[in-house]
């Protein structure tokens, strides 16, 4: 893979000149905001559940290393085969070893979002694997050559005339159709066929559960549950992150993640995977594996603050709620996490050297964290990675100081002298009243403001000096 | 040389180390005397089909709903209860043909994948509060019977409808008994992958029939 | 997390921190937030040495330079008065992040005493004043653009809408995009300009679509973003700040 950069203002100039683009995010964005809302009509429960929800997973990344080894042990003893991979090509290597030595020819995969970060499909296509995907959404964008632009729904960006488009175009027999289930219908259909003649089955992980060994999948389709049941081997791939204490802690995160994400009281299926086959059984995978894959995870962990960003359950309320996802679409993002928990993410995966116009794409309006069902700060965690990029005080961040420029800390050098003296502030003051409206709109900053918007107008006397005026700074004590 | 395990626990053992939050108080919602009735509103509301059948009448009933849809190959469990209750109640008369799972997939797989119509199923328990059906798959009822055919029917016992899965798990002691697959299912397989729009059957069954047996309904 | 403020007596001293922008842009608001204190009996404040919260340097990632400006504004409010900000994004930079932003100085503590002082105008005036208004305006129709931070940081969801409806004169109509960001964010809107525009039209014509002729706000930022660029695509959106807003109103004109 050739590495890839972050080009956040030219891909936005993109996607906001493209009004069928922006309908798509934005009709899609409403209804998933409405959805989530009735979910939690209840103030008291929604706070008494998340911060359930922000502990359980607190809990865990405070224990992650003893978790994983526990996790570890319990799946072996269950049976479960684990591989660790501390690199994207590491573990594409490793699921490609496994495959190899099983024969493996066809793939039908289930939908993993840490998959799409390995660029696992490109890589078993490069040694002679077909992975299909069975998601509809992942289906439909893997017809389309495209990659997910949202991380529970992956074509949110297109609409029906394009999917009956490509339907047409892509699957034989297909006629033009915008009737939603025939659509279906016909990926039924193809799709049957391919999770028939499946020699293995690759999905995610939602959770992993340290007590049990046990790897929790939730859907709604039934392609989870297919890819892990009817192919003769399964492979499952987690970032290190998913790891949990107990079964129980299952418990309130499912009833934060349907919710959250897509509205629903539950998803249609929750799989809990505890062995392969076992003797006697009339089906099910003979052959279970667990990737690992740490990409990053573990140097973000060494920050105490940043490592909050680890707690995610991949809900994408926080896409669904921005105001800047929404109208510029998750491609804008360029990698595979978008909307703000992949500006948080991205950068810390990647590097800031490669990501770093990431966390300034953000007003820091909060939305985000405001329906964060596991409470982390990402607008906190925004200004971090900011500070970060420019006057690094962590290892744990790739890429840190990338973003130091000598004209930015002159400038913000200039601005704290200034504020912070009263009399060469007030004197500015001054002097900006008298003359500031004479500055032209092509100064740096002003042309971008003015674009769009009016000059703002300097007051012939600031507030200080009304405030004196009128009494206010009589008695200071 | 160390192992990619070995380099990534030693990162993560040499972060600093975290205090530990506890657990702060959450309770699921319990529903009393309204279980059921919370149970079969979620299903329904999920585009699932429920009865209230009593213990005896069952396989008669079902006969009925699926003689209603056309069905003529149901797949069955021979070696459950439950199975075997059915396969009496339909030996005579015109019901559907029952198709045993008694091999291994690979015997069966054009047969689950392509032949049967409907399935028959039980569920270890039932979840009022998000409607779902706790399917425990055993040797005899294996895992793809709820899953391939385009029509899944359920029995569940009213008696074992709980409030929650957190109750579910705690007073079933799950933690202490996994079994190879456990499976929540609320509602038929559907997706809302193309703008929104919800679609049933995309690629496990199109239909749930839930029959939540009573001794007395 | 929106932080709700305890709840002091009522005090007969306020400070008030005008912000940098109301002073230099917006100065009227500022005046109007402080005659609004005064009608309520108490004595109000303004130190001339204050300048800055320092939310646009620690919102770039200079922590440093926001430091330093913060620590003139604990210099220039000594006293233990509660300190009222006619902005709900000044206001939760002051409540919220000087306490992070002094860990580890040796300011720390005057940073945390400092922060449970402040407060956003409208907060103060419901919750601690409870104030009783008379409308002397004629009918009007407005709607409410709530700061981000204001409803996010410092949890002000209610205050300011009870205040405009003590108003007789005045309806409120609800934008039903009100909660969404107006897409100022500080130097965001030259960073990321075109993202910005896009979000702020949004706004405007969400603001147009609910008939009100007026947009009220809190917060200057938002209101130099919106009337700009309503302003500038020639739109009939017209705002003001909800301190000039009122005193106005209670005034029958100023």
């Amino acid at each position: 893979m050739e590495a890839l950069k972050s080009d956040f203002g030219g891909k936005a100039h993109v996607a906001l000149n493209d009004p069928k683009l922006r309908a798509n995010f934005r009709r899609a964005m409403d209804g998933l905001m409405a959805k989530r809302a009735a979910q939690f009509p209840d103030a008291e429960e929604w706070k008494t559940l998340r911060a359930r929800g922000a502990a359980v997973r607190a809990r865990a990344l405070a224990r992650l290393p003893e978790l994983l080894e526990q996790l570890e042990a319990k799946l072996t003893a269950n049976g479960v085969i684990v591989h660790w991979a501390e690199t994207t090509a590491e573990a594409n290597a490793v699921v490609l070893d496994i495959l190899k030595a099983a024969g493996v020819k066809r793939v039908i995969k289930g939908k993993s979002m840490v998959t799409e970060e390995m660029h696992l499909n490109a890589h078993l296509e490069a040694n002679g694997i077909r992975a299909v995907e069975s998601d509809l959404g992942e289906y439909i964008i893997q017809l389309a050559g495209q990659a997910p632009s949202h991380i529970v729904m992956p074509c949110i960006h297109m609409n029906k005339a394009e999917i009956a488009e490509l339907f047409a175009d892509k699957i034989e027999g297909q006629t033009y159709t915008e009737n939603v289930d025939e659509l279906t219908a016909a990926a039924r259909r193809v799709l049957r066929d391919r999770f028939a003649d499946a020699d293995a089955g690759i999905s995610g992980v939602n959770f992993a559960v340290a007590e049990t060994g046990t790897l929790v999948l939730i859907e709604n389709e039934g392609n989870g549950r297919l890819s892990t049941t009817l192919p003769p081997l399964h492979i499952a791939v987690t970032g290190i992150e998913k790891v949990l204490e107990k079964l129980e802690d299952v418990a309130p995160l499912l009833s934060l993640l349907p919710r959250s994400a897509t509205g629903q009281v539950v998803t249609t299926y929750v799989n809990m995977i505890s062995h392969p086959r076992q003797p006697g059984e009339k089906d099910g995978p003979k052959a279970v594996h667990l990737v690992l894959l740490d990409n990053g995870r573990s140097k973000v962990y060494g920050d105490v603050e940043l490592a909050d960003t680890l707690r995610c359950i991949r809900c994408a309320a926080c896409m669904n709620h921005c105001p800047v996802y929404t109208r510029v679409g998750g491609h804008t993002y360029t990698f595979t996490y978008p909307g703000p928990i992949g500006k948080i993410l991205t950068p810390q995966l990647e590097g800031l050297d490669c990501a770093g116009d990431q966390p300034h794409a953000s007003t820091l309006c909060g939305a985000c964290a405001e329906v964060c069902p596991v409470q982390i700060p990402i607008p906190d965690l925004l200004a971090r990675l900011r500070t970060e990029a420019v006057s690094p005080t962590s290892l744990a961040v790739k890429g840190g100081g990338s973003g130091r420029s000598l004209s930015e800390s002159l400038g913000w050098g200039g601005w704290a002298a200034l504020y912070s003296s009263p009399r060469v502030y007030r004197l500015s003051a001054r002097l900006l009243g008298l003359f500031g409206n004479w500055m032209p709109a092509w100064l740096p900053m002003l042309r971008q403001w003015t674009s769009v918007r009016t000059k703002p107008k300097f007051a012939a006397k600031s507030l200080h000096q009304l405030a004196r005026e009128r009494g206010y700074s009589h008695d200071e004590r | 040389m160390t192992s990619a395990r070995d380099r990534i626990l030693v990162r993560l053992k040499s972060a600093p180390r975290r205090t530990m939050p506890e657990r702060p108080d959450w309770a699921a919602p319990r529903y009393g005397e309204g279980r059921v009735t919370q149970f079969r509103a979620m299903l329904e509301a999920a585009h699932a089909d429920v009865c209230e059948v009593a213990r005896a009448d069952w396989p008669e009933r079902l006969r009925v709903i699926l003689a209603n849809k056309g069905v003529s190959r149901v797949l069955f469990a021979p070696a459950t209860a439950t199975g075997r209750q059915l396969a009496e109640a339909w030996a005579a008369g015109d019901a559907p043909k029952l198709v045993p799972y008694d091999r291994s997939i690979e015997e069966m797989k054009a047969v689950l994948v392509h032949e049967v119509q409907a399935s028959v199923t039980t569920a270890r328990s039932g979840i009022a509060q998000t409607g779902s059906l706790v399917l425990w798959p055993t040797p005899d009822e294996p895992r793809l019977m709820s899953l391939l055919p385009p029509i899944h029917v359920v029995l569940v016992d009213k008696g074992n409808i709980r409030d929650s899965l957190a109750e579910t798990m705690q007073v079933e002691g799950w933690a202490g008994s996994m079994p190879t697959n456990a499976v929540l299912v609320s509602g038929p397989s559907k997706t809302a992958d193309i703008e929104q729009t919800l679609a049933y059957g995309v690629h496990g069954p199109k239909e749930l029939i839930v029959l939540v047996i009573g001794d007395d309904a | 997390m929106p932080m709700s403020a305890s709840k002091p007596g009522r005090p007969h001293t306020v400070y008030f921190f005008g912000t940098c922008l109301v002073d230099l842009f917006y100065p009227e608001a500022g005046l109007a937030g402080m005659e609004l204190l005064s009608r309520e009996g108490l004595k109000v404040v303004f130190p001339q040495k204050q300048t800055c919260c320092g939310q646009p340097a620690r919102n770039n990632g200079h922590p440093e330079e926001a430091r330093a400006v913060a620590r003139l504004q604990l210099d220039a409010f000594p006293g233990d008065w509660p300190i009222v900000v006619p902005s709900g994004s000044c206001a939760g930079m002051m409540k919220l992040h000087y306490p992070e932003l002094f860990v580890g100085d040796p300011d720390h503590a005057r940073a945390v005493a400092f922060s449970a002082r402040v407060f956003e105008l409208t907060q103060f005036l419901v919750d601690v004043l409870d104030v009783k208004l008379a409308d002397k305006g004629r009918p009007v129709t407005v709607t409410w653009h709530p700061s981000c931070h204001s409803q996010r940081e410092m949890g002000v969801l209610d205050q300011p809408k009870a205040l405009l409806r003590q108003l007789a004169n005045v309806t409120l109509v609800e934008n039903p995009r009100e909660t969404e960001c107006c897409g100022f964010g500080g130097t965001f809107s030259v960073k990321q300009p075109e993202i910005s525009a896009a979000m702020v039209a949004d706004k405007v014509a969400s603001i147009e679509q609910t008939g009100a002729a007026q947009v009220v706000s809190g917060d200057c930022g938002c209101l130099m973003n919106i009337t700009g660029a309503a302003g500038k695509s020639r739109k009939a959106v017209t705002g003001r700040h909800i301190a000039e807003f009122l005193l106005e109103r209670c005034h029958g004109g100023s």
